[in-house]
Formats: C-alpha cells, structure tokens, sequence
C-alpha cells in the first residue's frame, strides 16, 4: 500500500515561492490501476516524481507498505519495488536495448526470449530492436515503447508510468492498452498510470484529478469521466466574452 | 620467459591467453620474446633500425597476426618501427597493442610508427590497445606516442580500433591515411584519461581516389584534471564521402579541446564533421537509479556503454 501525507512541494521564483503542490494526501491499495489526470501544471508529474524520489517533498511523508520511505533514495526506492517510466525517457550512446532490459530486470543474464516478451508488449520486435544502441537513431515513439519495457522487465509491484501514450501510434498504443489490462488482470501489482487518454482511464479502478497542486476529485471511472467531460473548455473564455458582448 | 605480469599485460592488451595461434611477434624490454612466422605472413627483424617488417601474403585470407610489447623495466624508453606490407585480395587482422607495467619512479615509454601499405581488394582489422600500470604509491610515469601510417589500395577496407583506457599518463598519437579509389577507412578511437593526464590525438584522412569513404568515430572521457585535444582532419581530393564524429564527456575539472576539419578539394567530395562535449546528463543518472543502481553504478554504466 502506498501512502502520501500532507505532501507540500514549493519552488523559489524571482517573483517569490510558488506551490506546486498543496497538502496533498492520498492512500492508493495494492494492486489498482489508479489514473492520475488533470491539467497540464496541476502537479501530476510531481506527484508522482516524489513518490519515485526523484523530487522531494519540501514536507509530508511517503511511506510504501508501511515503511517511512520519504529520506530513501531513488536507489533503494527501487529496490523496494517501486518503477517509473518517463515521459521524455533520456537516450544513451552505446548502451543497447538488450543492455537497457537486462539492467532493468537486475539479472545477470536475460534470455531473448524473456526480452522477446517484454518489448512484444509493448509492440516492438526483438529480432529488430534489442542489438540496436539507445540513441538518436531511434524515434521518441521506439524510446518511448523501450522505455515501458524496460519498467515491464522491473517486474516491481509499484509502477509509475508518466504519459505512456505520449507519443506512441495508434497501433501500438492499442498493444500498450491491453498489457496494462493484462497487468491488471494478474493482480500482482499496483499502477499508477499519469495519462489524459480515454482508453487508459476507463481501465481505472480509481481516477484522481490532480489540479492546481491538489486533489481536486476522486472516484470511479463512471463517476469522474462525466466531470472531465463537462469541464471540458471548446473555446476560449476570453474570445467567448469578447463574442458575447 | 612471460612471467605473470607479461600473460596479465598481453591478456589486457591482446586478449591474448597462452601461446597465440598464427603469426606472432612479442617485444618485451626492446628484445624479441617470441616470434612465429606462418607460410602466408613472414615476420623478420628490421636491418636498419629497430622494428620488424610483417609481409602478407597476396591471397591471404581469415589469417591473424599477433605483435604486442610489453614493458616491465621502469625507466626504459623505446623507439620501434613496424611496416606492413599486405598483399592484394587479403581477409586478416591484426592486432597490436603496448602494455606497460611501471613499478620504480621513472619514465617508461614507447613510441612506435606503424606503417601500412595495403594492396588492392583487401579487408584488414586492425586493434591497438595501450594499458598502463604504475606501483600502488603512483610514482613514475607511462608514455605512449603511436604513429600510423596506412596506404589503403583500391577498393579494400581497413577497419581501425584504438582504445587506451586509463594507465597512460601522456600520449600523442598521430594517424595518417590515405586511400586511393573505392576503398573506406573506418576509425573507431576509444580513450579515457584521469589525474593529470594527457592525451592528444591528430588525424588526416586524405581521401584521394573516387568513391573513397572515410570515417572517424571518436570517443573519449576526461576525468579529474586530465586533458585532451583531438585535431581530426578529412581531406576530400575526389568525389568521396567522409564522416567525423567527436564525443565527448567531461568530468570533473577536465579539459578538452576537439577541433575537427574538413577540407574540399573536389566538387564532388561530401564530407561532414559533428563535435560534441558535454558532462553526463542527469537524466541518465536518473533513469538508471530508478532501475536500481547506485549513482556511482549508474555513472560507470553510462561511461563503459559511451566507451564500448
């Protein structure tokens, strides 16, 4: 189980302090498919990079299956069983898709059929992929699907996936979406899926609409989606105004 | 006799483990250890000067040829000049390289010129690589300074790989190559240097027939205090292709200087250069922690993959 208390993060501006996020608490079960979605800003990214450790909370605590884990760093965060795909995955000279997927799973060796496995999920064929370097000769869409894999080869029990449809083809987002229900299905790990695409929320066991550095609603998918839609702006207030006068 | 520290050097050198199968000629202390010559690849002391001349037979094909030195007296500076003489149609490769092992407070050096000339219609690899080791205070000093020189014929190849991973307290290595029309040359220069260091590699690649390609691909890591300068030149005199790649990655208060050139003497010639030096992005580190490396194990991971 997953705990986040009173979660405060602020930043120093020229113009003064800024929240970005705003007392946030949030207890997320094992084993649920959780969507975090909401505006761009609205501290969803945050949110979860301080779960990982990537980002400390300026106050509050985090505490993963009962352990205080809020001055653990990256490092022994993820030994605890804790992954985090990117949203913009950084690229590597020399380090190869199959070199990326063996760190992932912290083996000593990985089978290409194990490697086979996991980038098939997420659409991509060893046989193409697993000798070729991490570089710029890949597409941000490839980074991408690598990246998720390599969060599938983790096989932790807490994963955090930021945007995973960012920048994915419709045909490879479909495979994406079925590993994720697949995942789900298995009940042996909890996600906790940063994303704006219908598809992935109404997989959701719970939405969580991250706004303006809180937790604006909660719910089901049945109960949330109603309100994203309604919230939904199809023009510009200003120019509506200006139109109506 | 090879002692262990001479099998620990030819191993880390050569990856060489016994006796090597094929032509071979090993230098210890500036004299002959042992020497193998096979029916296609002679090997003979020069006359003149020190050195040996290797001569590869027209026709020769899947043969190897070992020549590694290795130096284990502290103080002892050489001079040593190779030529190769390969013949048309050949398939080989050769590998070279110099280890040293310095456990008094002296210089120990080698400088070699290693001359190549290549016949028609051949593929040659070529490995060279310098290692170096000092006595556990780090007293004395390691001093490599390797000229190569290659005359590439019509239409043959010569895939080149330098690597000199730490060890080497001072190096200028300068490389000249010229290739005549439909042959490719293609250099891949592995180099990371710490302490105080330094390290200063020039090139020329003299594309003078059509179709000759050439390609450098650079790769470096300066730590600590140590320095570098890469002065990788491509000369195009036909229509030929020539490409130039310079990574770098800077650490601590390391310093670089890599100032790659290109230079068109035919219309047709498409030559490029790219040059890069950065510090590892933190990015990187992120995403391997996130993996569960340490940040030291994370660092080490982006730097042998850089230098693989």
């Amino acid at each position: 189980m997953l705990e986040l208390k009173n979660i405060h993060f602020s930043v120093s501006t020229p113009e003064g302090v800024t929240d970005i996020l705003k007392d946030v608490s949030i207890t997320i079960p094992d084993n649920k498919l959780i969507v975090f979605t909401g505006p761009n800003g609205g501290g969803k990214t945050t949110l979860a990079k301080i779960i990982m450790g990537l980002v400390q909370p300026t106050s509050g605590q985090v505490l993963f299956n009962g352990q205080d884990i809020t001055a653990l760093t990256i490092t022994e965060r993820a030994k605890l069983g804790i992954s985090y795909g990117f949203q913009q995955p950084p690229r590597f000279k020399g380090i190869t898709v199959h070199d990326l997927l063996l760190l992932s799973a912290g083996e000593e060796k990985l089978s290409k059929d194990r490697c086979c496995q996991y980038l098939t999920k997420v659409g991509l064929c060893a046989n193409d992929y697993l000798d070729r370097e991490v570089d710029v000769s890949l597409s941000g869409g490839e980074v991408k699907r690598i990246e998720i894999a390599t969060i599938l080869a983790r096989n932790s029990s807490l994963m955090i996936f930021d945007e995973p449809e960012a920048g994915i083809d419709l045909w490879s987002f479909a495979r994406l979406t079925e590993t994720f229900e697949q995942i789900h299905r298995q009940q042996e790990a909890t996600m906790i899926i940063i994303s704006h695409q219908e598809r992935i929320i109404q997989l959701a066991d719970e939405i969580v609409v991250v706004a303006n550095g809180g937790i604006a609603h909660r719910g089901t998918t049945e109960e949330i989606f109603p309100l994203i839609l309604a919230n939904t702006m199809g023009g510009c207030p200003v120019l509506d105004k200006e139109e109506n006068k | 006799m090879i002692t262990d520290i001479d099998a620990k050097l030819l191993e880390k050198i050569a990856d060489l483990t016994g006796k090597p199968v094929g032509a071979f000629n090993i230098r210890k202390d500036s004299g002959c250890e042992a020497r193998q010559s096979t029916e296609n690849i002679q090997i003979t002391n020069k006359e003149d000067k020190p050195g040996i001349d290797i001569r590869i037979k027209d026709g020769t094909r899947g043969e190897v040829c070992h020549i590694p030195v290795v130096i284990t007296k502290s103080g002892l500076s050489e001079m040593v000049y190779n030529d190769f003489f390969i013949g048309d149609d050949c398939d080989v490769e050769i590998i070279a390289g110099c280890g040293i092992h310095n456990t008094g407070c002296n210089e120990s050096r080698h400088d070699g010129v290693h001359a190549f000339y290549v016949g028609k219609n051949s593929r040659v690899r070529y490995a060279e690589k310098h290692y170096g080791e000092l006595n556990e205070k780090g007293e004395g000093t390691n001093v490599m300074n390797p000229q190569t020189i290659v005359h590439l014929g019509e239409n043959s190849t010569m895939q080149m790989d330098t690597v000199q991973i730490r060890g080497i307290d001072s190096t200028k290595r300068d490389t000249k190559i010229v290739c005549e029309a439909g042959s490719e040359i293609v250099i891949t220069e592995r180099l990371l240097t710490h302490g105080k260091q330094e390290a200063i590699s020039e090139m020329e690649i003299v594309l003078n027939g059509e179709d000759a390609k050439g390609r450098v691909i650079s790769r470096s890591v300066a730590q600590d205090q140590s320095e570098q300068l890469f002065y990788p030149r491509v000369v195009g005199n036909a229509a030929c292709f020539g490409h130039v790649q310079c990574d770098s990655i800077i650490m601590g208060e390391a310093k670089i200087r890599a100032i790659p050139e290109i230079a068109a003497n035919h219309p047709d010639a498409q030559l490029i250069h790219e040059a890069a030096i950065g510090k590892i992005a933190g990015d990187q580190l992120l995403k391997l922690e996130t993996l569960g490396l340490t940040a030291e194990e994370a660092e080490d991971t982006i730097l042998k993959g850089f230098l693989a």
